[in-house]
């Protein structure tokens, strides 16, 4: 590295952005080279040039953009650095691409702290190093103080999507299964915990994981997945009614079958939230052959990110696409889209 | 959730529902209203008329606070807000319910106003203290539950001496608004509503106690068995209605007996019969002027009164045309009978306040129940516990 280049080094301890940073003069550049590069270090990001250049295989490839804009940017279990990798990440992975790489823009506001940038990148670096989904370019803008909030930053993401897959959200299928891969709701509370006029105390953390490896455990054993999404805002409720409009088929929860943990169900009841509604970072649902749904519960629960996974419900005729429950109670109700929001900016 | 889970047991569920089919009578109808909107949110999310017999229905109440306010008052939080340049505390549901000139809390909000959504009454002191060159108002709402609260902000406010916070009252009162409903035309002269017992309140009764009920059920001679929110509460307050009925009996009976007792809680009653006191008369939406239904601030903390600091006077307001909230809050008609409902009004874009709050009746049945109008659903059959 060659952080002599500009005279004396970012004081990252004690220094903040300011205009300069994002003017494309000395100031930005040493903010890249000292920040930027020194932590997502790679060898397309090295070459300092306005893109990244690399070969690819051919096939089919996809592409995902995802701005995340949170608060509060530390929360129990990740941050915005690390949530703007693997939630690109799973939105690449969703259509059974492996994700190959990353590019990141960031607005930053004026005044913002060096030491909490630092602390954000190094956890995107690791995230990415992690997922072993390198960060290959990247944008810095700088808006005055009270233009933004703290730090916004979006991450476009690539992939290659292997021979002989077809996951889409318009495939599901009267009789198909519902699979969850574990335990809903657990972003969205850890989140509120955090919240400046809501801090309540709970042991629960964000889910925020990239879940490729898991996808690619799961088309390896069932090529024939049908839909694979995550349940991100909106929650599980959500998601479901976009596959339910996208596929034009209704579905049939069991509302005992859906794993949601204690502290999550206890927070939501103290909130009047309802866990269904509550974002995941670090979840997904599978809609696949009922055949196929033993084959791919067993090989989630050998994977870390899998070990809750469960069958939560069926894929059923409905013309008016109703999402429906049979609820642990004994009684039957709709899971309708969420209305309003539930909780501002969560990822 | 242990203490929790126990209510929702679909076991016991099962039991109830057979012992609840056992007593009704099928050669009657059991009308029973439950007044809260916290008891039609259980009754939908959960599923609960699915283990009732047919003859056993459920009325909705006026029980909902976001639903029973008057767009008068919301049109006075937002001139707060526009005209007086206040913070405007408020609780999250207000801040879509439409206003007059298709405004909202929301919208202006959107439009630069400065309206925060608050948990709880001490937020709304905390902002106050954190703004002491702006004028904080908390736009108080709800039903007895909701009305110490209020009371002991204003207590706080008077001890720190913050001048520059007050309170937006708009609390209401049960008892006067389940007389109003019996006394309504619809139930006493022409019939067409029929309510033969009540589902007390919950949390309200956990403050005001049984005992305000004893003197209709006694005059009205309809029974009234205070309920839980649980769903387990609401069916076994509704066998204790039918097997009342079934007798001849009209009495207040405690089902909530873990949480209400006869007198409530003495010491949130004083708290609120120092700071406020009863209005004259007061508008509610559906219910129309209801003498001696709901509170103001008393003179001794009239520095902390919206009203007088800001000279407030509220104007009738029409509702929009078509909206059956005013008929639906006052169990009249059901969400299903109105023209805009699930067509121009949905929980995105509700029209009428029954369509805003999750204990709205509107919202309720639309997010939960509106599949039962379609034979052909999956489950348009009757769910399976009741075998």
């Amino acid at each position: 590295m060659t952080t002599r280049r500009f005279g004396q080094r970012l004081n990252i301890r004690n220094d903040r952005i300011n205009m300069s940073h994002g003017s494309g003069g000395r100031a930005m550049a040493q903010l890249i080279d000292e920040l930027f590069v020194k932590h997502l270090d790679n060898e397309l990001l090295r070459q300092a040039n306005d893109q990244a250049c690399f070969e690819v295989a051919g096939g089919r490839m996809v592409m995902s953009v995802d701005g995340h804009v949170i608060s509060p940017l530390f929360f129990p279990g990740g941050d915005i650095g690390s949530l703007s990798v693997h939630g690109t990440i799973n939105d690449v992975a969703m259509s059974g691409a492996t994700p190959l790489y990353l590019s990141a823009g960031f607005i930053l506001e004026e005044g913002f702290p060096l030491a909490d940038l630092e602390r954000i990148i190094i956890s995107m670096a690791r995230a990415a190093s992690d997922a072993n989904v390198p960060v290959i370019t990247g944008d810095t803008k700088v808006v005055e103080k009270g233009k933004g909030d703290g730090v916004f930053i979006t991450t476009t993401g690539i992939g290659l999507v292997p021979p002989g897959i077809e996951i889409s959200g318009d495939r599901a299928q009267a009789g198909d299964a519902i699979i969850v891969s574990g335990s809903m709701g657990d972003h969205g509370v850890a989140i509120m915990s955090s919240r400046e006029n809501l801090e309540f105390e709970t042991s629960i953390e964000s889910d925020s994981a990239a879940l490729h490896g898991l996808i690619a455990d799961m088309i390896e054993a069932v090529p024939g997945i049908h839909c694979l999404r995550d349940p991100t805002r909106g929650g599980l409720a959500t998601t479901l009614n976009e596959l339910a409009q996208q596929s034009g088929v209704g579905m049939l929860l069991q509302e005992n079958a859906i794993p949601v943990k204690p502290a999550v169900s206890a927070a939501c009841e103290l909130l009047g939230l309802d866990p269904l509604y509550v974002a995941n970072e670090g979840k997904l649902i599978c809609i696949c052959k009922a055949a196929d749904a033993q084959t791919l519960i067993d090989v989630m629960h050998k994977h870390p990110l899998g070990t809750q996974a469960a069958i939560i419900g069926e894929v059923v005729e409905d013309e008016h696409g109703f999402v429906q429950m049979q609820t642990a109670f004994g009684g039957s109700r709709i899971v309708d889209w969420l209305a309003g929001e539930q909780l501002p900016r969560i990822c | 959730m242990k203490y929790i889970d126990e209510f929702r047991s679909q076991d016991l569920a099962k039991t109830l529902s057979q012992a609840i089919h056992q007593a009704a009578d099928t050669d009657r109808d059991y009308n029973l209203m439950e007044f809260c909107g916290g008891h039609t949110h259980a009754i939908f999310r959960y599923g609960v008329q699915d283990l009732m017999p047919d003859n056993v229905r459920f009325v909705h109440g006026p029980g909902c606070p976001v639903c029973v306010l008057p767009i008068g008052r919301i049109d006075n939080a937002i001139q707060l807000a526009l005209e007086h340049d206040v913070i405007l505390c408020t609780y999250g549901d207000m801040l879509r319910v439409p206003a007059s000139g298709r405004k909202s809390l929301l919208k202006i909000k959107a439009e630069g106003a400065d309206v925060r959504m608050v948990y709880s009454t001490q937020d709304a002191l905390r902002i106050a203290q954190q703004n002491p060159d702006r004028q904080v108002v908390f736009f108080a709402i709800g039903f007895e539950t909701t009305t110490p609260p209020s009371a002991v902000a204003i207590k706080q406010a008077q001890a720190l001496g913050l001048d520059n916070f007050s309170l937006f009252c708009n609390h209401v009162l049960t008892p006067a608004a389940i007389q109003n409903i019996l006394e309504s035309p619809e139930v006493r002269d022409i019939g067409s509503v029929s309510i033969d017992g009540f589902f007390g309140p919950s949390h309200v009764s956990s403050v005001i106690g049984s005992r305000p009920y004893e003197f209709f059920a006694e005059e009205y001679q309809r029974p009234v068995v205070i309920a839980g929110f649980e769903p387990l509460d609401v069916m076994q307050s509704a066998l204790m209605l039918i097997r009342q009925l079934n007798e001849g009996r009209h009495e207040v009976e405690n089902e909530y007996s873990r949480v209400v007792s006869r007198d409530g809680n003495q010491k949130a009653q004083t708290l609120v019969a120092e700071v406020f006191e009863l209005r004259r008369s007061f508008e509610w939406r559906g219910l129309g002027s209801v003498p001696y239904s709901a509170l103001k601030v008393k003179k001794a903390f009239v520095d902390f009164d919206a009203e007088t600091r800001f000279d407030i006077h509220t104007e009738p307001t029409a509702d929009v045309k078509g909206c059956e909230c005013p008929a639906i809050l006052r169990g009249a008609k059901r969400p299903s009978d109105c023209k805009l409902f699930g067509t121009v009004c949905t929980p995105e874009n509700p029209m009428g306040s029954c369509m805003v709050s999750s204990e709205g009746a509107c919202a309720a049945y639309w997010s939960y129940g509106r599949f039962r109008d379609n034979a052909q659903s999956p489950t348009g059959k009757k769910a399976g516990a009741v075998a």
